[in-house]
């Protein structure tokens, strides 16, 4: 699966875009928050205040219960601030 | 109807003029125009660079402008959103709305500004004197698209 990370969580964990094999156990974007927190320290502090996590799949918003698939295009960004 | 995303600056009398052109039944054009403040926070801003999710922020702002027609009886809808590096006094957004009536153009145009703020993925970094910050998400701009609920 291909993860896009935006403003403060791009500059945070370093990276703009990973591609990970997803564990079977990770199904829904709360899943996904979670499991990457375990990637790295600094992922897990960028994905501490789920709060401010927010993520888009296929380019839609979606809540933490949304369903995610390995061919899905994610993205974990901050609250947006744009206008 | 037109979404942009640009990184360069649009000229609001010439998008007016081609907004309006050869347009006789539109009976009211609202228009709104955002500007890079100098000061946010108390600290002064020398410059903002928008970071934005190409892809989709024209999704979002193509579905924010199917809503507002779908709420009111627009002849047209603009959206202009840059991107990239600004400075204070720069125009960063334009949105202008058609109707037959005022009502619908006040009103949408509103609306397109506020569904915009929470939903198009842009993110502004502010330079001031101690340094660039992320600009925090407001609890107004939720509860500002919050009144168009429903």
């Amino acid at each position: 699966m291909k993860i896009l990370y935006f403003a403060w969580l791009r500059s945070k964990i370093g990276v703009p875009t990973e591609t990970v094999d997803l564990p079977a156990e990770v199904a829904t974007a709360g899943d996904l928050v979670e499991w990457l927190k375990t990637r790295s320290p600094r992922h897990a502090e960028a994905l501490a205040n789920s709060k401010v996590v927010k993520v888009a799949v296929n380019q839609e918003h979606v809540p933490y219960d949304h369903p995610i698939s390995a061919t899905d295009e994610v993205a974990l960004f901050p609250p947006v601030t744009g206008g | 109807m037109a979404i942009r995303v640009q990184a360069g600056d649009f000229d609001v009398g010439a998008e007016y003029a081609a907004f309006t052109a050869g347009r006789t039944s539109v009976g009211g054009v609202a228009m709104f125009v955002g500007l890079v403040r100098d000061i946010a926070g108390g600290a002064a801003v020398s410059a903002m660079t928008l970071e934005h999710y190409p892809g989709m922020t024209e999704k979002q702002l193509e579905t924010i402008e199917e809503e507002a027609r779908r709420r009111w009886p627009l002849d047209d809808v603009l959206v202009i959103h840059r991107h990239g590096r600004l400075e204070p006094g720069d125009r960063i957004v334009m949105v202008a709305t058609a109707s037959a009536h005022r009502d619908a153009a006040f009103e949408s145009c509103r609306f397109l500004m506020d569904w915009l703020k929470t939903r198009a993925p842009f993110w502004k970094l502010e330079a001031t004197p101690e340094g660039e910050r992320w600009v925090e998400a407001k609890e107004s701009d939720d509860a500002a698209a919050a009144r168009w609920a429903n």
